[in-house]
């Protein structure tokens, strides 16, 4: 098992003629995950990387049957290409396009959650099960398998505690990002959700940052879990009002500071790690 | 982006909310000018984009045109939570009968617009306690619907032509709000004089990655550096400490600062180079920093779409160029760290895998020999 994606997953890449798009299809295919299609509007017929392009998601999808679909589309475009894909019967949308406009972000939201499908992103590095199937552009190679379920709000801190977990012989069943923007599709509780029902994760590592309330809400969720959770939060030194990057990251008016973070996921049950490299440790407390 | 008031309410008459008449001046006389024709008392406010001006001092009323120069002249000279003052909006002295909080915004776990309304207005929402708040998610599909807005007058005790008014203004709001493409839009307070209702404030955030959609005036006043980054495209946030932070990733970034923070140092910026960032934009970046005159530079690289050679080669060019005096600590790792590390060895820099390493050179923390923490 694992969790969003597998050995199962046949991939739709939109947007796999861009610069970003086909340097990504190459690496997604060199990784190992099945990729169905691609789809530029008027490049029908072109092939990237031996993968064939069509005009439409609607025709792309007639004719090979993903189902996922990873958006590699500029942010003005975005919200037409996510309802594209929706329309079509895609059932999992991984948006990897940074500075989506917010209100296109929630009507994407919205149009999703009306047809049953499961949005991750705008603004994520992907979703990886490692040795079987990757849908984004993290570096393959710091993920081994294993049995520790990975969820995260930012890349490369999350290829930094991947690293640190994998160096000391806890792999990974899926590492998930969820994105680093106010509006994202799933959320921590959704992701946690799966983690708790699947097999292979035995425990899960929760990477957070300040700003917004998606980890207290978290907490909640945790107390009702039976998978042992371990935290790591970014932006315990980050001043008030300044947003530090990720247009979530701004403490406001003391909410969504560190201290209320770490206070909430402790009384849910989660271990706090206080640096990066003890993420591993009291992971192996409980496997 | 953040309007100023006066460009708020310019916004919300062309949406038909009322706002009390006034403009905005820039000089003394101007204000003078103003005041001369509204005719009545005025209110002489700062327009500066921080909050708490009231308290601040920045919000001074006048009973005639030249009292309404001689505040305008004192609000010209003011600070603000660090904002210069440069402009003043000069409107009529409202009676106020009730003041009434009104705002929507976006509310990240639902992932669609809220409406939030108090009759206890005046004051920061945050500090009206949650039985005297009404809130309401306004589903994507459907917008907002007079009747929601009945019910929400009802619920704060508005009723007949005020609760009418009220409404016709949240309606207008929600427009205005999904047209702008705001993250936030406030009135605070929403004042009863007398039979009319009147925006006597109004706030209006706009999203910046909506911003290629909309034609509106640049109010964003950057620092120097602040300006230097932006134009390679990168963000940038002074801080207090001494250790110049360069990382990709805003999340490994603000991990970067909290490290070294746990080695009882501090960084003095945050500076994100993202994901992908080229040879050229890095480059410009340390020179930025290394002028910023840290007592160390701190390099933390966990290479995705970010290449360790690249880099190693930005830092090399600006080595060359001899700009780069301070001590420089640095970790790589990730795609081509091999190449990278390479590069830098053969000038004569040593470059750590280890972030725990690195931050605690950058911090001046040597490690105390071993896995003493374990």
């Amino acid at each position: 098992m694992a969790i969003l994606i597998d050995d199962k997953t046949k991939l739709l890449v939109q947007g796999a003629t861009g610069h970003q798009g086909s340097f990504h299809t190459r690496l997604m295919s060199d990784y190992g995950t099945r990729i169905a299609a691609g789809v530029t509007p008027g490049r029908k017929g072109e092939e990237v990387n031996g993968v064939p392009i069509y005009n439409t998601v609607e025709e792309a999808t007639q004719c090979h049957g993903p189902n996922a679909a990873i958006l590699f589309i500029p942010a003005p475009f975005v919200k037409d290409a996510a309802f594209e894909a929706i329309s079509a019967g895609l059932k999992l949308l991984v948006i990897i396009t940074e500075h989506v406009p917010l209100h296109d972000a929630m009507e994407i939201m919205a149009y999703a959650e009306e047809k049953d499908v499961r949005v991750v992103g705008p603004n994520t590095f992907g979703i990886i099960t490692p040795g079987k199937c990757k849908v984004g552009f993290m570096p393959g190679q710091i993920f081994e398998p294993g049995p520790v379920g990975l969820v995260s709000r930012s890349g490369t801190l999350s290829y930094e505690i991947a690293h640190n977990l994998c160096q000391e012989g806890h792999g990974i069943t899926t590492s998930v990002g969820i994105g680093g923007d106010r509006v994202v599709g799933m959320n921590f509780v959704d992701i946690l959700k799966e983690f708790e029902h699947d097999d292979e994760t035995e425990a899960v590592a929760l990477v957070g940052e300040i700003g917004g309330t998606a980890e207290e809400e978290a907490a909640e969720f945790i107390k009702t879990m039976d998978t042992p959770v371990v935290a790591y939060l970014a932006g315990k030194s980050a001043p008030v009002g300044k947003r530090m990057g990720h247009a979530g990251a701004i403490v406001e008016r003391g909410r969504g500071n560190y201290a209320s973070k770490k206070e909430a996921l402790e009384e849910g049950g989660a271990a706090v790690a206080a640096l990066p490299w003890e993420v591993p440790v009291l992971v192996g407390e409980h496997l | 982006m953040k309007l100023y008031e006066y460009m708020a309410k310019e916004v919300f008459q062309q949406y038909r909310i009322p706002v009390p008449r006034g403009r905005v001046a820039a000089e003394p006389h101007e204000a003078e000018e103003i005041a001369r024709e509204l005719g009545v008392p005025v209110v002489v406010k700062v327009q500066v984009l921080a909050g708490g001006r009231g308290k601040a001092g920045g919000v001074k009323f006048a009973d005639n045109p030249r009292e309404a120069k001689h505040v305008a002249d004192e609000l010209l000279k003011m600070e603000i939570h660090g904002y210069r003052v440069r402009r003043v909006l000069v409107e009529e002295k409202v009676d106020i009968d009730q003041e009434i909080y009104l705002g929507i915004t976006i509310d990240p776990g639902d992932r669609c617009p809220i409406l939030i309304a108090s009759s206890h207005g005046g004051v920061s929402i945050e500090e009206v306690p949650d039985k005297h708040i009404v809130r309401e998610r306004i589903p994507m599909q459907w917008g907002l619907y007079p009747y929601q807005v009945r019910a929400i007058a009802e619920r704060m005790g508005l009723d007949g032509g005020l609760g009418r008014d009220f409404g016709n203004i949240a309606i207008a709001l929600y427009r205005l709000f999904r047209e702008k493409d705001a993250e936030l839009t406030e009135i605070n307070p929403l004042v009863v004089s007398g039979d009319q209702v009147l925006a006597a404030d109004a706030r209006l955030n706009v999203d910046d990655d909506s911003l290629f959609r909309h034609d509106l005036p640049d109010t964003e006043k950057l620092s120097e550096i602040e300006e230097r980054v932006a134009e390679i495209g990168l963000s940038y946030v002074q801080l207090e400490g001494d250790v110049a932070v360069l990382a990709n990733g805003a999340g490994a970034t603000m991990a970067t600062m909290d490290i070294l923070q746990q080695y009882d140092s501090a960084a003095m910026n945050f500076l994100d180079v993202g994901g992908g960032a080229g040879v050229e934009s890095m480059t410009e970046a340390l020179r930025i920093l290394a002028d910023t005159g840290p007592r160390v530079l701190l390099v933390n690289i966990f290479g995705g779409i970010t290449r360790c050679d690249d880099v190693a080669e930005a830092i090399l060019r600006v080595q060359r160029e001899g700009v780069l005096r301070d001590p420089l600590v640095v970790r790589l790792i990730g795609t081509n760290e091999e190449q990278g590390i390479d590069l830098l060895e053969e000038e004569g820099i040593t470059a750590f895998r280890n972030l725990e390493d690195a931050a605690r050179v950058a911090a001046g923390t040597p490690a105390s020999g071993g896995a003493e923490e374990d």
